[in-house]
This record gives structure tokens, C-alpha cells and sequence, in this order.
């Protein structure tokens, strides 16, 4: 017990101290995260509305079972797999990609597309077909009826685009092996964490966990906060 | 000026279900024309091809302008317009939704916001014009779905049971709506009823479909 208060009485003195090598350690957790769920959104929404919305579209149910199963994927076997690719040896080895932020950026964007695809499936399928019907009828192009729908659906893939998140922020085993947890290159709070847990540095581990706490409450709230306040108006961000 | 609309032979069948069974007609432009029939005669079929959101099995609908006939695609598909008679509401207000085929063909925002006050005005929304579409009644829905189809001043106005799914006041609102809108937007406009009545005070020239084929009264 004498630990976890400790752990939280240092975790204040640090974050409100804004220590250097914490702020480092969250703004690169941050910048993993977030570009790693941009990208994850940015294919993820048009797979999703592709086998939703394409009429004739070939092995629909095969690929709606590949990406359910995917979004299960285990970060160590992602991890695993791009270390493979992308090591000294590896047929992407000459990037020299492995170590760096933006192999952990790949790894988390291999996670977070099948989460955001396939929850996006389900929420642009629950659209009514009469919005499409209404798009057409007032001389919508195919693409802006795709729009039209998508756009209907913007709350649930909201709520995708979180439930990604969640995952990505958690998220310590593929960072873990394709970053290496080098300090001030490829450390962030999830493999900082497992670190100072192994080092025995538990208040140092339990204030990176309230960071981490604080961060995924303050982004679900911000969403949480949109979503409500678009379910309200009928806008989302306006 | 009211497109013509000439029908032929168009053939569809759902499952094995024969609907429309090789109906033609001619519409002539700026006519008013009402179809009736039984349920299941295949009057929203028959909207739905000539409206070219579905395609026949077999036959054609042209659309002819001055004596040429204009080849289908997105041009001619902004010109004409459908409403069902569940209109589909985009979760947004009324404006918006409202304005959304303006939006559409990249018409200048002073434009739209003076269309869709004239269109709103018409149809007794414009107090509600802030409002969410998702909370209007069924006949103020139904308006809606009237103002946005009349605000991109179409060329054909389909009116698929344009009354069926409203109470008796807002039926006589909507039919005072399309008595206007006919004088107003010179179209030609087709619509397809239940209602004797609707039909003979409405239109110039009633139909009825049959066996899935089409002969005026």
C-alpha cells in the first residue's frame, strides 16, 4: 500500500513539475498513438464503407471474418512479424526502419485499421437504405451517396475511432519489439512502464500509468463530448 | 419547362414476381399526371425506373427535351426528382436538409439560403427551419421531403404516395403544396395515389396500372 501512495504522490510531483523526460516519454506516446489511429481511420472508414457500399463486392463475408478476426490480433505476433520484415535481413531491412518511431507508428497501424474497418462496417450497414434513396434522388453523384451515408453514420464510427484508440494507447507488446524502448527514441509509457515495473521503480511505473490514465479519459471525454453534442445538433464539430 | 417522359415496354420482375409487365406511355412536358392502381400493381416500381434510380429488366424511359432525347447520366438525374413516400432524413436540420441538392450542383450560399427560405415558406417550414429533422411529425416530414425536391426546381417531379403516410390536414397542406408547385415550377410532375379525390383534383390525366401495364382513364 505504502508503494501505490508513494507510486501516486510522485506521479503528482512529476507531472505538475513537467519533468523533461516524462513530457518526452508522452509527447512521443502521443505521436505513435495518434498518427498510428490517423492512419488506421483514413483506411480503415473507406475499407469499411468499401465492402459495406459496393454492390457485388467480391468475398464480402470472407473479408468482414478476416478483419473481425484481425481486430483480436495479438500486438506480440504483429510485433513479431514486422520485426521480421523489417530487421537488418528482413526483405524491408533496408529502410532501416526497425528502432524508430516509425516502425511503432506501422505496428500500431496494422492494430488499429481492422478495429476502425470493421466497426465502420457495422455502423455504415445500420444506415437505413432510404438515405441512399434520398441521396439519389436529388441527384447525388455515387460518390457523394457514399458520402451521404458515411456522413449519416459519423457518430458510431466516432465511437470506432475510440474504441481504436483505446486499444492503440494500451498497446506495449509491438511497440515494445519494434521499437526497442530506447530512451528518447522509441520509449514510450506502455514499454517505460514494463521497464520501470522491472527495474523495480514503481512509483515511477504508477505515475506513468496515471499519465496514461489521464491521457485516454481526457481524448474519450473530448469525444464523448463531441459525439453528444453532434447527436444534439446534428452537427459534429459546428 | 417540363421535360416529356415516353415509357416503353418497360419490363421488371422481383424473384420471379412479374410487376410491370411491358408498360409504355407518353408524358407529355408540364403535364400532371396521376397513377392508380391496387396494391402491388407496381406504381413505386414504375416511379423508381422512370426516376432512374432502378433499372428495368428490359425496355426504356426517355427523356426528351424540344424533340431530342437526352442521354441518361448524372445531368439528366439532377434534372428530375423522386419523393417517396418515406422520405429519408438526413440527421441534420431542416435547412440542411433542405438545401442538401443545392449543395449538391455547387449553387452559391446566397442562393441556397434564398431557395431554401422560398421552399420553406412554401411548405409552412420556415419556422423550423433550425430545427432537427429528426424530430418533426410525419406530415411536417413529409413536407420536407417536398421542400427539397422543389427547391433544385426539378424538370420531372416524381410524387410516389405523396399523401399516403400523413393525417388528413397535413394530406390537404400537401395537396395545396402541389396545386401551387404547378403553376410555379412548370414541371412535368407525375405522381401515383390511392386517393380518387387527390387524383381528379390534382392531375389532368389519370392512369391506372394494371397486370403491370399502364391505360389512361
Amino acid at each position: 500500500m505504502d508503494l501505490i501512495v508513494e507510486g501516486l504522490r510522485k506521479a503528482f510531483l512529476l507531472i505538475f513539475s513537467l519533468d523533461a523526460g516524462l513530457m518526452g516519454i508522452v509527447l512521443l506516446s502521443l505521436r505513435v498513438s495518434l498518427t498510428a489511429l490517423l492512419i488506421g481511420t483514413a483506411l480503415g472508414v473507406p475499407t469499411g464503407a468499401l465492402i459495406c457500399l459496393k454492390e457485388k463486392f467480391p468475398l464480402r463475408h470472407l473479408a468482414l471474418n478476416i478483419l473481425n478476426t484481425a481486430m483480436g490480433l495479438p500486438p506480440v505476433v504483429v510485433g513479431l512479424f514486422l520485426y521480421l520484415l523489417l530487421s537488418r535481413r528482413g526483405p524491408l531491412g533496408a529502410l532501416g526502419l526497425l528502432y524508430t518511431a516509425s516502425a511503432m507508428i506501422i505496428a500500431q497501424s496494422i492494430l488499429a485499421f481492422p478495429i476502425v474497418a470493421s466497426l465502420s462496417y457495422a455502423a455504415i450497414s445500420a444506415v437505413p437504405p432510404l438515405i441512399r434513396q434520398a441521396a439519389m434522388t436529388l441527384g447525388a453523384a455515387p460518390f457523394q451517396t457514399t458520402m451521404a451515408i458515411v456522413r449519416e453514420a459519423r457518430y458510431a464510427i466516432l465511437a470506432a475511432v475510440m474504441a481504436a484508440f483505446g486499444r492503440l494507447s494500451a498497446e506495449v507488446g509491438a511497440v515494445l519489439i519494434v521499437g526497442g524502448n530506447i530512451a528518447g527514441r522509441t520509449r514510450v509509457i506502455t514499454s517505460a512502464i514494463v521497464l520501470e515495473t522491472d527495474k523495480g521503480d514503481f512509483s515511477e511505473a504508477i505515475a506513468l500509468g496515471v499519465v496514461l490514465l489521464s491521457i485516454s479519459l481526457c481524448v474519450n471525454i473530448a469525444l464523448y463530448f463531441f459525439s453528444r453534442r453532434g447527436r444534439a445538433t446534428g452537427y459534429l464539430w459546428a | 419547362m417540363g421535360l416529356t417522359l415516353s415509357v416503353s415496354e418497360l419490363k421488371k420482375s422481383y424473384g420471379g414476381t412479374v410487376v410491370l409487365d411491358g408498360c409504355s406511355y407518353r408524358f407529355e412536358g408540364g403535364g400532371v399526371y396521376a397513377i392508380m392502381g391496387p396494391n402491388g400493381s407496381g406504381k413505386s416500381t414504375f416511379l423508381r425506373l422512370c426516376a432512374l434510380i432502378e433499372k428495368p429488366d428490359s425496355g426504356k424511359a426517355d427523356f426528351i427535351e424540344e424533340g431530342v432525347v437526352i442521354e441518361h447520366g448524372l445531368a439528366l438525374m439532377r434534372r428530375i426528382t423522386l419523393l417517396l413516400p418515406s422520405v429519408g432524413v438526413f440527421n441534420t436540420t431542416v435547412y440542411e436538409n433542405i438545401a442538401y441538392g443545392l449543395k449538391l450542383r455547387k449553387v452559391n450560399k446566397a442562393e441556397i439560403e434564398h431557395r431554401v427560405l422560398n421552399a420553406a415558406e412554401m411548405v409552412g417550414l420556415k419556422d423550423k427551419l433550425r430545427r432537427r429533422a429528426v424530430t418533426l411529425s410525419s406530415g411536417e416530414t413529409q413536407r420536407m421531403g417536398l421542400a427539397r425536391a422543389l427547391v433544385i426546381s426539378p424538370s420531372v417531379l416524381f410524387l410516389d404516395e405523396p399523401t399516403a403516410a400523413v393525417d388528413a390536414k397535413n394530406s390537404k397542406a400537401i395537396e395545396e403544396i402541389i396545386q401551387n408547385i404547378r403553376h410555379t415550377l412548370k414541371a412535368t410532375i407525375i405522381l401515383s395515389t390511392h386517393d380518387a379525390g387527390l387524383a381528379e383534383r390534382a392531375a389532368d390525366t389519370i392512369l391506372t396500372l394494371r397486370d403491370g401495364r399502364a391505360t389512361a382513364l
